[in-house]
């Protein structure tokens, strides 16, 4: 606690980072075994059909194993030497600005290429046996590299430009996998989704880059957090709120978060490791890595915390209404992740317990989407809660495993979702009542579609058709399973264990005790009945009387929440309906007006009225008179600018 | 008598002329001019092989002696061309460009007719003789003296020390690629009705170009660029004159540049003419007309920038707008090319608007790695190909990735590039003329070319998912296996397209060992 203590109630401390000796000097590793891995299987293709999925394995096991390396290395310094900073080339040098090729290994970024490479690892075991059979297995594990290192690269970035390279890297990959089963329509629409959406965010990036790049002459973390406190807010502000946009999108936050629903068309273990271990979580990651730029620019952080309430809420309720368990999970991610970007929203009370739940999200949600993908496999790809049931007698350790994380994200001591999450609402309490009231109704509301989720799958009375006949999964997926589902129910407890976490990260993020009221465990209890009222009118609902098969209407907000709150709508008539409009005017403009302006002329004064064929689009007098328009255009700006 | 006589006339002063530092002018012209003799002398079948030798010979010696000239900061031929830094730079460039697109127009098994234009220009289309002439295999090589000449003019553009030498620069340019428009071998009408379309626009711009000289001369009492700037400096009277001059020569060099609304002969000729003369065009003379636009700009206009950034600022937004909106609805590849050339000269626009050295050198890395994707991509066009010629609807590209997975795979990266993904040539451009713009107080219209160049990104990425994502119609075009002209030419701008992306730095210091155009 003394280290904590000394850093309490302010930003973190700028250290200078340490030479890249020993083990450190394999930073660069980390990222480049699975990219080596993403080259050979995309190049080598279906020839590699009898060891591809091995290799495509063992590269991220191997980037995990140094990572493990290198943490025990850290664990063993003193807090000011935990930040490694290893340089490789300069990439670009324009007179004093510099960007490197440089990575930075500190607590922060540790935590993320550990969760990233174990979780990432053990996606990858599961997919050996999930995808066997697919023609397409070696292209599907070299694209799982691929995003690997993307992330990889995303969270050892020392600069915000190389971030964006890793940011754009996870943007390719999540398109590739998501529409991986291209042939199906609603696939490729889904990928494409996924990256238009995405590239509306990175123009958010990009234009933070560019300001920051304009407003403190470099794009190093060092450089910029060094030169913030110099900084006008104003400026601050909007540097902020351009990263929250590009963050909304990668995390599949209100009002960017469309395209999450629709990603779950692509393999369960792609949808697992873009909602537990990578992709979502980049934004959370910018928020906290950016954790200067917040402190000192209030108002993008209460506009962090704001999109973090209201998606919160809204995927907890989409996840509510969805028949589809990839579906509802996939609410229920949106929903998590809110609570993660709240919290980082709320300053140095908040970034620790965000990244703490960040990670035990990361096991419980990668067991639950294993989980659910351990369902498919022995359901035939059936994916329609209303067709399961009684499911925890054929598959015992799908169940088991699933019961967990069930456990965990409710919040039920001690399972790890207990610990993180509690911590969020105490946070939240701490910084204002109507932002502690969201994350506790969203507590409530999580237990109950998760206990929906659970009954309708494993609870009451079969309701497969007579054909199916499910059976649990070989070792190769449930032992994952297994390992994730122990790291969901004692993750939380280790990490929480003499506040670690907290000081582990505080030199990075900074840290202050979140200061209540009413005594902690008081909220604590609290909040633990609000989770059981949830669950109990999850069981009331679904547990006492039999599922129907096909879905009831449903009153208004069902409806509303089945239709994604109408997200879809919004963005149709907000983006997508003005840009198709916007293009048939210029196309319009382009091909007709020039010409029937000319035509008009033309017939009134020389009385010309058959059209001659055309060859093209245009007549070269048409052509002539709108150079002619941009003369007089031209003409005007220089009259205006003069006046 | 005599004595009066020389009394009377002031002795005439005798030009020096500065040979090394007009060396690559005359290398490009001198070959141009025996290409000429080549034509009228050797028998039919000696041609083309000596043109080529002289084309490629010709284009090696000028790119050797701008290298060696690269120390040379002067201003020669009493005035009428400036050497320096910038200018070697975009003469170095050009003759690069023009080197990787000859080798593509030199190409001659992709077409079983023979090369990429008509056996003769004025055989009609589809006459008796034009089928006898391409059955005996006849070749146009005229076009070798034309390609010289008209390089020669870009070469000479951007060095114009006076509005007089531009203007003729802009002419030698200009007329042979009105010509070689013309003289496609497949499609003729198509090719002959760009090629006129184009001729009578260029005449039209050439005018207004003529116009706003002529009115700076008013002004100034001199086309001397330098004489202008320093008639800016100590006279603040007849702003009319230079404001309507400024505005003309603008315009004429936006219209070689393709910039909005004086951009609409672009899709038209980029898809008549053939598709390597496309490439050179496409490339070529867009970085002659920049260099020559920042010239003028930079050199001559620089007192008035607070009267030229706002316009450009209009134009560069409706260029960028117009062109990436407008390609979203293209069908067929090439008319997709040019309107993304046009977003793409915006995107340059930005940089020229900047007004400033960072704005410059952003231009000049853009248009490097612009130029090299460009001749790549219309390059890989020329691969493509059914029984009737080249397969440019976009429907015919469909599962290309699946045929044709390395042809696909690397017009995929030129449209990368040309979408500015990290790590392609692409994104270094953007990254440059982008952040040179924010950091001149243009944020607004950078928001602008972001937000432009992510609707920019949606129809390059439509073009790379038809072609892998998409199963190949059963009777779609066949890519055709090239010689190592169009070969080495493909693999050169790839490699240009990832070595800039990866490794930007020897590029950027050579350009900002450049420094700026001397007066």
């Amino acid at each position: 606690m003394t280290s904590l203590a000394t850093v309490a109630a302010q930003g973190a401390d700028l250290v200078a980072p340490a030479a890249p000796d020993g083990v450190f000097s394999l930073v660069w590793l980390l990222i480049a075994l699975p990219l080596a891995g993403a080259a050979i299987l995309l190049v080598v293709g279906r020839r590699a059909d009898r060891w591809g999925h091995l290799l495509g394995t063992l590269m991220p096991v191997a980037s995990f194993i140094i990572a493990l390396v290198m943490f025990a290395q850290l664990l063993g310094r003193p807090d000011e030497q935990r930040s490694v900073v290893q340089h490789l080339y300069d990439w670009m040098v324009v007179g004093t600005f510099r960007i490197p090729i440089a990575f930075q290994l500190d607590q922060l970024s540790m935590t993320f290429v550990l969760l990233i490479t174990g979780v990432g690892s053990l996606i990858h075991i599961y997919s050996i046996g999930y995808m066997r059979g697919d023609p397409g297995r070696v292209r599907f594990f070299g694209e799982l590299n691929l995003f690997v290192a993307a992330m990889l690269l995303l969270v050892l970035a020392d600069n915000y430009l190389l971030l964006y390279f890793g940011w754009e890297g996870v943007g390719l990959a999540s398109y590739l996998l998501i529409g991986f089963w291209f042939a199906k329509p609603v696939a490729a629409v889904a990928g494409n989704k996924a990256f238009v959406m995405n590239r509306v965010g990175d123009m958010g990036m990009s234009i933070a880059v560019m300001l920051l790049f304009v407003t403190f002459g470099a794009v190093g973390f060092g450089d910029v957090f060094a030169a913030v406190p110099q900084a006008d807010e104003t400026t601050l502000t909007w540097i902020g709120l351009a990263l929250l946009f590009g963050a909304c999108a990668k995390s599949a936050q209100f009002p960017l978060q469309a395209w999450l629903l629709d990603a779950m068309e692509g393999p369960t273990p792609v949808s697992a490791l873009i909602h537990a271990a990578t992709m979502v979580t980049a934004g959370v990651y910018l928020v906290a890595r950016s954790n200067p730029i917040f402190d000192a620019a209030p108002a993008a952080a209460t506009a962090v915390v704001v999109v973090g309430a209201i998606t919160l809420l809204m995927g907890a309720i989409i996840g509510c209404a969805k028949d589809d368990i990839k579906k509802s999970l996939a609410g229920s991610t949106m929903s998590q992740i809110g609570y993660m970007v709240l919290a980082a929203g709320l300053g140095p009370v908040g970034y620790a317990f965000a990244l703490f739940h960040l990670l035990t999200h990361g096991f419980f949600k990668a067991t639950l989407f294993l989980g659910a993908g351990s369902v498919m496999h022995g359901m035939r790809d059936e994916v329609d809660m209303r067709r399961y049931g009684a499911l925890r007698t054929v598959m015992m350790l799908t169940f088991v495993g699933f019961g967990a994380a069930y456990l965990a994200i409710l919040g039920i001591p001690p399972f790890s979702g207990f610990f993180s999450k509690d911590k969020i609402i105490e946070a939240a309490f701490s910084q204002g009542i109507v932002i502690g009231l969201v994350t506790l109704v969203g507590a409530g509301i999580t237990a109950f579609y998760m206990t929906r989720m659970i009954i309708m799958t494993f609870f009451g009375k079969a309701r497969w058709d007579d054909d199916q006949h499910p059976h649990e999964s070989p070792p190769v997926m449930t032992v994952p399973i297994l390992v994730l589902a122990l790291a969901s129910t004692v993750g939380g407890i280790a990490l929480a264990w003499n506040s670690s976490i907290e000081s582990w990260l505080a030199p990075v993020v900074g840290f202050s005790e979140p200061h209540l009221a009413i005594p902690n465990w008081g909220l604590s209890l609290i909040t633990l009945v609000v989770v059981l009222v949830g669950a109990f009118l999850g069981w009331a609902q679904y547990g006492r009387a039999p599922v129907p098969v096909t879905a009831p209407r449903g009153a208004w907000p069902t409806r509303a929440a089945r239709a994604d709150l109408y997200g879809d709508a919004l963005n149709e008539s907000l983006f997508m309906r003005p840009g198709q409009w916007l293009t048939r005017v210029l196309v319009f403009v382009e091909n007709r007006l020039v010409d029937g302006l000319v035509n008009g002329t033309a017939a009134t004064i020389g009385g010309i009225s058959g059209r001659t064929r055309r060859w093209q689009t245009g007549f070269v007098r048409s052509y002539a008179l709108s150079m002619l328009g941009g003369v007089v255009l031209v003409g005007a700006t220089f009259l205006l600018v003069r006046l | 008598m005599s004595a009066l006589l020389a009394a009377d006339l002031a002795p005439f002063p005798v030009p020096s002329i500065e040979y090394s530092a007009i060396s690559p002018l005359i290398a490009i012209f001198g070959a141009a001019v025996l290409g000429v003799l080549v034509e009228a002398l050797l028998p039919r079948t000696a041609r083309r092989p000596v043109q080529l030798v002289l084309t490629f010979g010709a284009l090696a010696v000028a790119f050797g002696l701008v290298i060696w000239q690269r120390d040379t900061r002067a201003t020669v031929l009493e005035g009428a061309v400036t050497i320096d830094g910038p200018t070697l730079f975009l003469q170095g460039t050009i003759i690069a460009l023009a080197f990787v697109a000859a080798l593509v127009m030199a190409e001659r098994r992709v077409d079983v007719a023979g090369d990429d234009f008509a056996p003769r220009a004025s055989a009609l289309p589809g006459s008796d003789y034009e089928r006898d002439l391409t059955r005996l295999g006849w070749l146009q090589t005229e076009v070798w003296p034309l390609l010289l000449f008209s390089i020669g003019g870009m070469v000479l553009f951007p060095a114009s020390g006076d509005l007089l030498t531009m203007f003729i620069a802009l002419e030698v340019l200009s007329l042979p690629l009105y010509l070689l428009t013309g003289m496609a071998r497949r499609r003729r009408l198509l090719s002959q009705e760009a090629s006129l379309k184009y001729f009578v626009l260029g005449a039209f711009s050439s005018a207004l170009f003529l116009y706003g000289v002529a009115l700076l001369y008013g002004f100034a009492g001199t086309v001397s660029l330098s004489g202008i700037a320093e008639a800016l400096t100590d006279d603040a009277q007849q702003y009319g004159l230079v404001l309507g001059g400024t505005a003309l020569v603008a315009i004429g060099l936006l219209f070689k540049i393709g910039a909005s609304p004086f951009h609409q002969w672009t899709p038209d000729v980029y898809q008549g003419a053939p598709t390597s003369v496309t490439g050179f065009m496409a490339a070529c003379t867009k970085v002659a007309a920049f260099g020559a636009l920042l010239k003028v700009l930079f050199v001559a206009l620089g007192g008035v920038r607070w009267d030229w950034a706002p316009m450009l600022w209009v134009i560069a937004v409706l260029t960028m707008v117009v062109g990436s909106i407008v390609a979203i609805t293209q069908t067929d590849m090439k008319r997709m090319l040019a309107y993304s050339a046009v977003a793409q000269a915006g995107f340059v626009l930005v940089g020229v608007v900047a007004a400033s050295p960072d704005g410059m050198a952003g231009t000049l890395v853009y248009l490097v790695a612009y130029g090299f994707a460009s001749v790549g991509a219309f390059a890989v066009v020329t691969l493509v190909r059914d029984a009737t010629g080249e397969a440019t609807h976009l429907s015919q590209w469909a599962g290309l990735g699946k045929r044709s997975p390395l042809v696909a795979g690397v017009f995929a990266l030129f449209l990368l590039a040309f979408a500015g993904i990290p790590l392609t040539s692409g994104f270094i451009g953007k990254f440059a003329v982008f952040t040179a713009g924010v950091a001149s107080g243009a944020v607004a219209l950078v928001v602008i070319a972001v937000v432009a160049s992510a609707i920019a990104a949606f129809f390059y990425i439509r073009v790379i998912l038809l072609m892998f994502f998409h199963d190949p119609a059963p009777d779609g075009p066949a890519v055709v296996v090239p010689s190592s002209m169009t070969t080495i030419a493909i693999a050169v701008t790839v490699a240009v397209t990832i070595v800039v992306g990866v490794i930007p730095q020897p590029l950027l210091a050579l350009i900002s060992d450049a420094g700026v155009f001397v007066r």
